[in-house]
């Protein structure tokens, strides 16, 4: 068995403490801000409580069934949203990487539709789909698809033409081609669209959940919309902070698949 | 005596580039013949047609005039050893058996053998990054040799390298050729790398490229690239070069 492909790095307490320190450092002067300006008085209590009291509430809310019903509702959406993106961008990003006629006619929609606010397509989803899960997947997929397949196509341009030419010398067919050669030469960028396409997927869900409010289903938009209509300003923050983390998380994931990859092709800085 | 068979020949081949009337002239009635066992080294200033030459044998261009003749399947190494960063050594060379048409259960005790051809047994599972510049072109060695060919043709394969590994990699290439009676077309800029490879030497001058003299190499092998036989018939190759381009310059003058 190869101790290379499977060598897990070597982390240090000073490794961890120099990673960890930032972040606590970071984190310590937000809340630090926010409590100056909760004692300041600047907007009342009720308004812009401090983050002892929003703490408190998220200790609070992470009790309730309800939070964890509404987590895995966004969750799923996130995740089913993601995936089919996920599949029609790739196989768009191919077909346009592959076939010149398509990229001359669509090439420049796909852009044009990463850079438009995936919320401008809510009220036609909400009139094609109504208001149910069907719309607000739509808006997700249609956030997240188009970087997708930017990154696809961005990855296969930058192959660089002496694999391709080895490919063809060492007798790969179209298809090996693309499956052994291309695609694994194209990942790194495919996997920044990827980052992208998630950061885009979530903005439109978070868009589509307050905006498209299922009865009887909790998510975390409803969770947010719920608590600004019952001035429940500490839940609100709260449920904004569970937001960030979530985001936050997946981009941790994100960022370590691509650094693990970038590594095993020795383009990655030890970081 | 018979003669060895045929694998490479080239009769009036022409290479022009570009729209016609602008084309510019790569290769202009190169005949060539390449037998069986041969090792033949190409050398000649850069842009004189060599890669161009080995990229006609290999099928990856077609020549614009005159006809060509190939025997036998090819391999190609080029001079950046090219190997896919995310496959690791085996993996590499295993991808080359795979289009071979090798079995899967045939191919890790190939892959095994093809390693040890090349003195890289030890480092199957680096990943290219992991080797030294050496090192990564005796994989493509092994890779060249998965393929199963028995011609190879190799485009300066040795001209990144510092000068004691490419030693090394002289006497290596020259022992495997010999072991698997391969046919061998070498592309180099180097003299001494020439002679001391070759059993013949095809110098190719510019502008259009084209054949402008041969010399056959009796020399015993193992040859030293610092040995004087190798000096002087390199010397006499760099003469017969420069006086080709002071030609060329004389006539632009």
């Amino acid at each position: 068995m190869s101790n290379t492909r499977f060598r897990l790095p070597t982390i240090t307490i000073r490794d961890a403490w120099s990673w960890t320190w930032p972040k606590l450092f970071a984190i310590a002067l937000v809340l630090g801000a926010w409590e100056i300006l909760y004692l300041s008085e600047w907007r009342p209590s009720y308004v812009l409580p401090g983050p002892i009291e929003t703490f408190a509430a998220l200790f609070d809310m992470v009790g309730t069934e309800r939070f964890w019903l509404a987590v895995k509702t966004t969750i799923t959406r996130a995740g089913t949203g993601s995936l089919l993106a996920l599949v029609i961008g790739s196989i768009v990003g191919i077909a346009v990487a592959r076939i010149k006629p398509l990229r001359l006619a669509v090439g420049n929609v796909i852009t044009g539709l990463q850079v438009m606010p995936s919320i401008a397509w809510f009220p036609l989803a909400i009139l094609v789909f109504g208001l149910n899960e069907q719309a607000i997947l739509f808006v997700v997929v249609l956030g997240a698809g188009p970087s997708i397949a930017n990154g696809v196509i961005a990855g296969i341009d930058h192959v660089p033409p002496a694999f391709t030419r080895l490919g063809r010398v060492l007798g790969a067919g179209p298809v090996a081609l693309y499956r052994d050669i291309v695609l694994p030469a194209a990942l790194p960028t495919y996997v920044a669209g990827l980052v992208q396409g998630w950061s885009f997927a979530w903005r439109s869900l978070m868009a589509g959940e307050l905006l498209v409010i299922i009865a009887e289903t909790p998510s975390l938009g409803t969770t947010l919309d719920f608590a600004r209509q019952m001035s429940k300003v500490p839940e609100l923050i709260a449920t904004m902070i569970v937001i960030l983390l979530i985001g936050m998380l997946v981009d941790t994931i994100f960022g370590t698949i691509s650094r693990k990859i970038r590594r095993d092709r020795g383009l990655a800085i030890d970081d | 005596m018979t003669q060895a068979e045929v694998m490479l020949r080239t009769n009036n081949v022409s290479k022009s580039f570009g729209p016609e009337g602008a084309a510019t002239v790569a290769l202009s009635g190169v005949d060539m013949t390449i037998r069986a066992g041969e090792f033949v080294t190409i050398v000649g200033a850069s842009g004189c047609g060599k890669s161009t030459l080995l990229n006609l044998f290999a099928g990856l261009d077609r020549p614009s005039a005159g006809t060509l003749e190939v025997n036998g399947k090819i391999a190609l190494m080029f001079q950046e050893a090219t190997l896919l960063p995310w496959l690791t050594a085996r993996g590499n060379i295993e991808l080359a058996l795979n289009y071979a048409g090798v079995s899967r259960k045939n191919r890790d005790a190939r892959v095994a053998e093809l390693l040890e051809i090349v003195r890289l047994g030890e480092w199957a599972d680096k990943r290219p990054h992991e080797l030294s510049g050496g090192m990564r072109q005796r994989v493509a060695l092994a890779r060249c040799l998965a393929q199963g060919a028995q011609i190879v043709l190799m485009d300066e394969p040795l001209g990144a390298l510092d000068a004691m590994t490419r030693d090394h990699l002289h006497d290596e290439i020259e022992s495997i050729v010999a072991a698997q009676g391969l046919t061998v077309v070498f592309v180099t800029h180097n003299m001494r790398e020439a002679v001391r490879l070759g059993d013949r030497v095809i110098l190719m001058g510019s502008r259009p490229g084209r054949v402008v003299y041969e010399q056959s190499v009796p020399l015993k092998r193992p040859r030293a690239m610092d040995s004087n036989d190798i000096a002087s018939r390199a010397a006499e190759l760099t003469n017969r070069l420069k006086a080709e381009q002071g030609t060329l310059q004389g006539a632009d003058s």
